[in-house]
């Protein structure tokens, strides 16, 4: 908790000295990795805590931006509107999806939440009133939040809000009956809970926060484009929540800092050596980010946070 | 085509139950070396010929380090890390090749092939055709009617009990990922001169394989047959006859962008629809 | 853990104040373009034109030393989009520069505008940005869209077609080049059909044009996607009975390359050919085929004059570049002499110039090339200048 507390009041004042340096662009960065931070949040309570396995979790962020998106485009530039109907919709969305795929199991769930991730993506390629594949470029963003510090502050909120609210799902009932249908269903079942509802509740809960995510994106850089929706995203969105921590509270937020960060100082800041080494480097960055993931994977699959958590038990 | 990866992605799946996302990967690669190999020999023949067991030999070198510890591990690892292996896959070849590589189609098929009074019909293809039959076809009968494909089988339906008869599963197991390699080889190499070969080819075809699968059942090669059929008919008939269709009805813009946009839908509709009345698929190979 | 994160950011940030306001000795100029995927070849090769002709003037344009950051867009409006936002508001540069495709730079270019920075494009040059959005920070460099098809449509008339099927991808540039075809052509169009932006495989599209039978069929499909319809076209055998008609870019070197042969005595338009006779036309071929030892195409060409472009527009103000109004001002009177022979701005900022038509033949050792056979049109604009306010 005191780390949280640590956290929030460093987080807050970081946009003030940043401004104060002429780094506006960086404010802007950071919005950039809070706003993913939410949506691998959202990820986590459905990955993380739930064990499912949806590659189709894009598809939620990119409904939420698109509802938001044609919101600004048609004139409707208030985020007291936008906002919630781009939420409203992603529940929506994953209330149909999720009832459909939820009736499947293991490698067919991931296959069937691919599908219908694909099925939005083409759906929204071919629209072509709101740009199709160039894209949806917005004028403002909502509620004019066009000064980089407001708009930060705002995000600030909203991320502290998400992460507030898996803190208390996770340790209410709820919670643990979602984390104890991720370790064995059959148990549950016989406890006599009905898994599927629990299951589906905590799937649309993390497609309403994804879309709102999907709805700060657009803001943030005035342009919507299909390739939100697709499952290559979802795949980089499961990667942070892996990176900062499967099931822990911090973790789509360390991951997406950690993984945003890292492109960014790979991509401004070349290392002689390692450009001796392997030239032109910094095209392949993908690479590191590859095997990075794969080392987590094979042999720290708790993640950052899970690194740092030392001897506490993390996962009821 | 679709049906050589989908081949080798059910068996792997069936039999190891393990998500291989890198399979695209081999595809990839199996192109990429048969552009290295025709070029080094001058001959197309040649060239694809070398590609297939190079890939192989990578498939395996691949199982048997990296792949192997991931078999007792649960699906989402498996998908993290077989993710992580095409980032890092894809990574390496630009390293090597650079983002892309040119696979000439051999002149002597270049041209059309008559078929009938006014039906001309590219050569190259029906090569293509010629070959997925013939592969499926020796698919059909080492698995069905050999001891090893047999054992293939066993393992599939019922790995406990295959261990306990006493089979070699560490054996079995990489040679299935080698075949399954150079299944993507054939694949990737026959159709480098059709489409481009170029990084990140393996991530498109790779979906619809899975699409196959899901949709002939895990682990059985007849659905993976039965399963890339339904998916190119629907697929390319889509494409063709959809625009057309709406051709009547709308304006050309917006035929042209429905059409082929429903079409790319109609091959994930086509699968949640046979999930829905068949959860395993239409062949499943498990019980 | 997490406070060091927060506490890189902070150096970060702290390392940006260090590196203060760029001082104004130095032009910076952000490139992005398609470096990679079947469309490379143009991204590149706009690139190279670019880069020779900043190093023939000394690593200099205009004057002041040069810096040319290079982006790739990986044929995606969004990281196109991105790396735009980062030069124009992290790396402060003075010019904008390179996308080849209409798509990319429609999503990108509200970046630059926005904080008053001059994008000069060496390909696209859409009919919006033409018309009623028409903006001062945007010049162009090459042609506007619809030209080449406009010339080539007049082609199709000249020749008689009665009859032409038309294919062009799914997307502004494609949408405007077969509006600038049926602009002149004044035969029947017997089909007009979008393709999805990026296509490789034409066998549906084929099967089609097949069953229509047209007396001419004109395509509009850059890069990868041309590459891949010429061969299959050539596969399919109809490229016997079937005149093809391709819009310059459709058939020059980045396509010769790859298809070969078979594209011997192929009509093609554009406002560009390797054998126009001017001494910048030859001081630049020259050049470039020492320097990167292969033919320009007409993207070198495109690259090459924006390059050119720039540095008349910094010496005209002096090397002041941080006047973004005279900057504006001494691009617009294009004092340089560009490959093409005469150039000159439109209202709108679109250029005003001749269109030759070109056929694909061997040159003096036997390499193919487009030879220019004749002038299609002269001093030729576009059709949406006089929905642009701007004076």
């Amino acid at each position: 908790m005191k780390k949280s507390i640590a956290l929030a009041v460093l987080l807050s004042i970081l946009p003030l000295a940043l401004q104060a340096a002429d780094g506006l662009f960086y404010v802007s960065f950071a919005s950039r990795v809070m706003i993913y931070a939410i949506a691998a949040t959202s990820l986590n309570l459905a990955l993380g805590y739930g064990g499912m396995i949806s590659f189709g979790h894009a598809a939620f962020v990119g409904t939420g931006a698109y509802v938001a998106g044609i919101c600004i485009a048609e004139g409707v530039t208030s985020a007291w509107i936008g906002w919630p109907a781009a939420i409203a919709v992603s529940a929506l969305a994953s209330l149909v999806i999720g009832a459909v795929c939820l009736r499947t199991r293991g490698v067919y769930f991931i296959m069937i939440t691919l599908a219908f991730a694909q099925m939005m993506y083409y759906l929204v390629n071919s629209m072509k009133a709101y740009g199709g594949d160039e894209g949806l470029s917005l004028p403002q963003r909502a509620s004019d939040l066009g000064n980089e510090v407001a708009f930060y502050y705002v995000v600030l909120l909203l991320l502290l809000g998400t992460v507030y609210l898996l803190k208390r799902l996770s340790e209410s009932r709820f919670g643990r009956v979602i984390v104890a249908i991720r370790e064995n269903e059959a148990r549950v079942e016989a406890l006599g809970l009905p898994v599927f509802r629990y299951q589906l509740a905590c799937f649309v809960i993390a497609g309403a926060v994804a879309g709102l995510a999907g709805a700060l994106l657009a803001s943030h850089g005035k342009y919507v484009n299909p390739n939100v929706l697709h499952w290559a995203q979802s795949g980089t969105l499961m990667i942070m929540v892996i990176l900062g921590g499967v099931g822990r509270l911090w973790g789509g937020v360390i991951g997406a800092a950690v993984l945003l960060g890292l492109e960014h100082l790979i991509a401004e800041h070349p290392v002689a050596w390692l450009d001796a080494l392997v030239p032109n480097y910094q095209q392949h960055a993908n690479l590191g980010v590859g095997a990075v993931l794969l080392a987590i994977v094979l042999f720290a699959p708790q993640g950052i946070a899970g690194l740092f958590a030392g001897k506490r038990h993390a996962q009821a | 085509m679709l049906f050589l990866l989908a081949a080798g992605l059910t068996l792997v799946f069936g039999i190891m139950d393990m998500i291989n996302l890198a399979h695209g990967s081999l595809y990839m690669l199996g192109a990429f070396l048969a552009s290295t190999f025709v070029a080094l020999t001058g001959s197309f023949t040649a060239g694809v010929l070398l590609a297939i067991p190079a890939t192989a030999l990578l498939g395996m070198l691949l199982e048997v380090s990296v792949l192997r510890t991931l078999y007792q591990r649960d699906h989402l690892s498996q998908v993290l890390a077989t993710f992580a292996l095409i980032l890092i896959l894809n990574e390496a070849v630009r390293l090597v090749w650079g983002s892309d590589a040119a696979l000439p189609m051999p002149a002597a098929l270049s041209g059309p092939v008559q078929l009938f009074p006014g039906l001309r019909y590219p050569a190259y293809r029906l090569l293509i055709i010629a070959v997925g039959l013939v592969i499926a076809l020796g698919l059909y009968l080492l698995v069905a009617k050999t001891r090893i494909g047999m054992l293939v089988r066993a393992g599939a339906a019922n790995r406990e009990m295959a261990l306990a008869m006493g089979v070699n599963i560490r054996l079995l197991f990489t040679l299935v990922f080698g075949v399954g390699a150079a299944l993507c080889a054939v694949a990737g190499a026959l159709l480098g001169p059709l489409f481009a070969v170029q990084v990140g080819m393996g991530e498109n075809i790779l979906i619809l394989a899975f699409v196959v699968i899901v949709i002939g059942g895990i682990g059985s090669i007849r659905g993976a047959l039965v399963g890339a059929i339904l998916v190119g008919m629907v697929d390319t008939i889509g494409r063709a006859f959809l625009p057309i269709f709406f051709g009547l009805v709308f304006q050309p813009r917006v035929a042209s962008a429905a059409g082929p946009a429903i079409a790319s839908v109609a091959i994930y509709l086509l699968m949640a629809v046979i999930l829905y009345f068949r959860p395993t698929g239409l062949f499943p190979a498990r019980g | 853990m997490i406070n060091r994160t927060t506490l890189t950011t902070l150096f970060l940030a702290a390392a940006v104040a260090a590196n203060g306001a760029h001082a104004a000795d130095k032009l910076k100029i952000g490139f992005i373009s398609t470096l990679s995927g079947p469309s490379a070849a143009l991204g590149v090769d706009i690139r190279d034109a670019f880069l020779l002709a900043v190093k023939t003037n000394g690593g200099k344009l205009g004057g002041l030393p040069a810096e040319v950051l290079i982006g790739d867009d990986q044929f995606k409006p969004d990281v196109g989009r991105q790396l735009a936002d980062k030069y124009v508001k992290l790396d402060k540069v003075n010019f904008l520069t390179g996308m080849v495709f209409s798509n990319i730079m429609l999503a990108s270019v509200p970046v630059a505008f926005e904080s008053k920075v001059i994008y000069v494009s060496p390909n696209a040059a859409p009919s919006p940005l033409a018309g009623a959005q028409c903006n001062p920070y945007f010049f162009v460099a090459s042609w506007p869209n619809d030209a080449y098809h406009e010339a080539a449509g007049q082609h199709a008339t000249n020749k008689g077609y009665k009859s032409a099927y038309l294919i062009a991808p799914n997307y502004q540039a494609g949408k405007d080049s077969l509006a600038g075809f049926k602009r002149f052509y004044k035969g029947q169009v017997v089909a007009e059909v979008y393709t999805q932006l990026g296509q490789l495989d034409y066998s549906a599209e084929l099967a089609q044009v097949r069953a229509a039978k047209p007396a001419a069929l004109y395509i509009f499909l850059p890069g990868g996607m041309g590459i891949n319809f010429i061969k299959q076209f050539v596969a399919s055998g109809m490229s016997q009975d079937i005149p093809l008609i391709v819009p310059g870019f459709g058939s020059d070197q980045d396509i010769i390359r790859p298809v070969g042969d078979a594209m011997l005595g192929l009509f093609d338009t554009a406002h560009w050919a390797i054998d126009l006779d001017n001494p910048a036309n030859k001081k630049f071929v020259a050049a470039f085929e020492k320097e990167y030892k292969r033919l320009p195409s007409v993207f070198a060409a495109q690259g090459w004059d924006t390059a050119m472009l720039i540095d008349s527009a910094v010496r005209g103000v002096g090397g002041k570049v941080e006047n973004v109004e005279a900057v504006r001002k001494a691009m617009k009177s294009a004092k340089f002499d560009s490959v093409r022979g005469a150039f000159k701005f439109n209202r709108n900022q679109y250029p005003i110039q001749n269109y030759y038509l070109r056929v694909v033949a061997k040159d003096a050792k036997g390499r193919l090339i487009n030879k220019s056979i004749g002038t299609i049109f002269k001093d030729h604009g576009d059709a949406y200048v006089q929905d642009c306010k701007m004076n």
